[in-house]
């Protein structure tokens, strides 16, 4: 009988230890997710949006058909979820892709959800619909797709012109919500409906925007949080000060440079501190339309001259990424390896080998030491343009160009830009989702709103297109290399570096992914949970 | 007095006019307009969409229609609406005034209370220690720019007490409500502070020159009923002088300081309205300003004329 109750009270106690660890590692429901905001987005709307000051507070109010999972920081095919949809399928000619759609969703009005909500939201990306957005900066992401049909209230279909197997990776981005039929662009700006795991509440400009529980989420149990709170704070200063005193419980996602980051953990050592590529890349724009970069000899003497360390090692202490148009690995899923980047003129190691290129080539364009090369660099007023544009003025001193900032106001730069009105410039370009369709196209691409230098190279679109349209992601990439390296080569958009930076929470949080090769599509929060 | 009061008043309506006219011309001036700057946010310019997005706002229409729109909304008290949050542009701004109001307010009582005992003091211990103590302290009032202040008292707060006197939406009590807006208005007045110190010292000094404090003192009258009675009731003048021009160049200090320790105000919300080209919230803002200063010295004016008849007989 004895060991009767030793083996009850045994038990009992493996059963109260099991309880007890679960319980501690268990997401606890409740509490409000107190975060800042770096600045007052222009509106709700994320489809009209082209910044991730939309996405990170509005993204959690949306689902999308397909996700990156949120859980995992690398982005990739394989890391792409049912949401909306319950499973997708793609037909044997690889131009019809079909989602079933999940059944008893509502939105934040109480109104069900269906396919025809899912053709709105395309048909207005797309242009095709009455209603019009506002700004629809991602419409060349759907070039491919010729329309979209409903079968019945849960199945919808894209047929495409031809086979693209990226369009599952952009419609997976946070950038590609689906908003419903019965509200309007307009109304989508100030209050946004939509069926994700947090309704709107209030979207203060300047002040605050507020989140609440969606109790009807279709995910039952979920989000863990009562609601979110973002504060909207644009001195930097202020806002990591009230975060290490903690009136924040986690920064603004990326929003922590590097030489930030080290007095942060000094002044709040418990911090979770996370530095992750952000898949923006800083980049020189040259005006190869005039005198004197139509000469493609002074085009490759400054991509020569660029000592890319020297910014990394100024800029980031160290803490970026050397890489050609795509995200270089590890976090970059297509971007070239290292032994093939370094293949790339201007890329070697040898930085005064380069130069001493460069050199030679401005001497044969009539420039030398006695006679230099005088040249704007035009850049946008903002930190993250304005010092790397006088680092690139220094290194250009190297091969013979005496280079002279012009700061640019936000307002004039991409008027300035399109009407061609500059020499060189130093420009930043955010990638939202690590796949080349979306990089090429939009950059790179003949007549593409977004390719601000006008680079057209018929050849290489056509490459564009042999890539786009391979199923098989092994065969891809070195298509992709083939392609960046070519891009590098023709001094399209020299790139200079890929940055990195840092997110913060207190130890309390639980439950945050940062991505590691994209800043645009993590912030839906619905597991995210306060240990309090 | 009826001539006096017809002239003034149509002086001061000349006067609004005229700003009127500077305002909606000068943010007209400035390069770019909201459409650029939301098509800069996107990264890419669409000439039609561009086009279309003018139209809607009404920015494409000639500048006289564009004036007359405005200038007769704000006569009917229909401000518009804001361009970037698409919400009334009066429902914008007048839940941001009183706040502004109450941090000006505090701002300049802190500058009264402190800056007007600290020169009498002064003035009265001239040559002291503690003389020279006081001015070098309102020397560094004048010389601290706000916003390095107020980040500096941010930051030793954290440091000090781990805590964070940033504004609260939602105080609880009017202790905490007290406390929101009183550390950043210590650091925008302490420059105004000190101004109003080295004014008062210098008039005091001046005053306890006179022959009437002389007498005063003969007569047996005691220091304090001298340097409070007699001295600083004639030395307050300039100085309540000083502190009402201050209050009309507190908001440029106000803008900075409502930026560092986050306070939703009217100042703030102007210059991001300024930086996002919303012409409805700046034109009307800056025009509600304009009455309220021009009316007020227009009641000056009257009240000047009622108790100077030389005024309205010469003028």
């Amino acid at each position: 009988m004895r060991s009767v109750w030793a083996l009850a009270a045994m038990a009992a106690l493996s059963v109260l230890t099991a309880s007890t660890t679960t319980l501690a590692g268990e997401p606890k429901q409740g509490g409000i997710l107190r975060m800042y905001h770096r600045d007052s987005p222009a509106n709700a709307s994320i489809l009209e949006g082209a910044t991730y000051s939309i996405n990170v507070p509005f993204m959690g109010v949306f689902n999308n058909l397909v996700i990156y999972d949120q859980h995992i920081a690398q982005n990739s095919p394989d890391t792409l979820r049912p949401e909306l949809a319950e499973s997708w399928s793609w037909s044997s000619d690889n131009k019809k892709l079909t989602f079933k759609l999940r059944q008893g969703i509502k939105w934040h009005d109480g109104k069900p959800f269906t396919s025809a909500d899912v053709k709105c939201s395309f048909d207005l990306l797309m242009g095709k619909s009455q209603q019009k957005l506002r700004q629809n900066p991602r419409k060349a992401w759907y070039s491919e797709v010729n329309e979209i049909t409903t079968s019945g209230d849960f199945e919808v279909s894209f047929d495409l012109k031809r086979p693209q197997p990226s369009l599952l990776a952009m419609l997976a981005s946070g950038y590609t919500p689906v908003y419903p039929c019965h509200v309007s662009p307009a109304d989508m700006r100030t209050h946004p409906i939509g069926t994700g795991p947090f309704k709107f509440v209030e979207f203060k400009a300047n002040e605050s925007i507020k989140l609440t529980r969606n109790p009807d989420y279709w995910k039952k149990g979920l989000p863990y949080l009562d609601g979110i709170e973002y504060t909207i704070i644009p001195n930097r200063s202020t806002a990591i000060l009230a975060f290490v005193a903690g009136k924040f419980d986690m920064t603004f996602p990326t929003h922590i440079t590097i030489p930030l980051l080290k007095d942060l953990k000094s002044q709040a050592p418990n911090a979770t501190c996370v530095v992750e590529p952000t898949n923006v890349s800083t980049n020189i724009i040259v005006n190869s339309t005039s005198a004197p970069f139509d000469n493609i000899d002074i085009r490759r003497a400054v991509a020569l001259a660029l000592d890319r360390k020297a910014f990394i090692d100024i800029l980031f202490e160290g803490q970026a990424d050397i890489g050609g148009t795509m995200l270089p690995p590890p976090q970059g899923i297509w971007g070239m390896p290292k032994d093939k980047l370094e293949t790339i003129p201007g890329y070697g190691r040898d930085v005064n080998a380069n130069r001493e290129q460069a050199k030679k080539l401005m001497q044969k364009a009539g420039y030398g030491p006695d006679k230099h090369l005088a040249v704007k660099v035009s850049t946008r007023n903002l930190a993250e343009y304005r010092d790397p544009a006088v680092i690139l003025i220094d290194q250009l001193k190297s091969i013979y160009i005496d280079g002279e900032l012009d700061v640019v106001e936000t307002a004039n730069w991409f008027p300035k830009v399109a009407r061609k009105d500059y020499m060189l410039g130093l420009n930043l370009t955010g990638n939202s989702v690590d796949d080349p369709d979306q990089s090429f196209y939009e950059n790179y691409s003949c007549g593409s709103e977004r390719n601000y230098t006008n680079y057209c190279n018929k050849e290489i679109e056509k490459l564009f297109d042999v890539q786009s349209q391979e199923t098989d992601t092994s065969k891809r990439k070195p298509l992709v290399w083939e392609i960046d390296k070519k891009l590098q080569e023709d001094v399209a958009r020299p790139i200079i570096f890929h940055a990195r930076a840092g997110t913060c929470w207190q130890p309390h949080v639980k439950g945050v992914t940062i991505m590691s090769n994209s800043s645009y599509n993590g912030f839906r929060y619905e597991d995210v949970w306060l240990d309090k | 007095m009826f001539a006096y009061l017809v002239r003034r008043l149509f002086l001061m309506l000349v006067t609004l006019f005229g700003i009127s006219v500077v305002i909606f011309l000068l943010l007209r001036i400035v390069p770019g307009n909201i459409v650029d700057i939301l098509f800069a946010a996107a990264g890419y310019v669409d000439p039609a969409d561009k086009a279309n997005l003018e139209k809607e706002l009404g920015i494409d229409q000639p500048l006289v229609v564009q004036y007359w729109h405005w200038i007769s909304g704000f006569l009917r008290g229909d401000f518009g609406y804001s361009y970037v949050s698409e919400k009334p542009a009066l429902q914008e701004i007048l839940p941001r005034i009183p706040i502004t109001a109450r941090l000006a307010g505090l701002a300049l009582l802190f500058s009264a209370s402190i800056g007007i005992p600290l020169g009498v003091i002064s003035a009265v211990k001239q040559g002291t220690r503690l003389d020279y103590a006081l001015r070098v302290v309102s020397l560094s009032g004048l010389s601290l720019p706000s916003f390095w202040l107020g980040l500096l008292i941010l930051t030793a707060s954290v440091a000090m007490f781990g805590q964070m006197p940033i504004f609260n939406p939602n105080p609880q009590t009017w202790l905490e409500a007290f406390a929101t807006y009183a550390v950043p208005a210590a650091a925008v007045g302490f420059r105004s502070a000190a101004l109003t110190m080295r004014i008062t010292r210098s008039s005091m000094l001046e005053v306890l020159r006179q022959d009437y404090i002389r007498t005063a003192r003969a007569k047996g009258a005691s220091d304090t009923a001298v340097n409070y009675h007699h001295a600083l009731k004639n030395a307050i003048l300039p100085v309540i002088t000083v502190i009402g021009i201050e209050a009309a160049f507190l908001i440029g200090g106000l803008i900075v300081t409502e930026t560092v320790f986050n306070i939703p105000g009217v100042a703030r919300f102007l210059v991001e309205a300024i930086r996002w080209r919303d012409y409805p919230i700046v034109q009307n803002l800056v025009m509600l300003i304009a009455v309220v200063v021009v009316s007020a010295n227009f009641i000056v004016d009257m009240l000047y004329a009622v108790f100077d008849p030389r005024i309205r007989y010469t003028d």
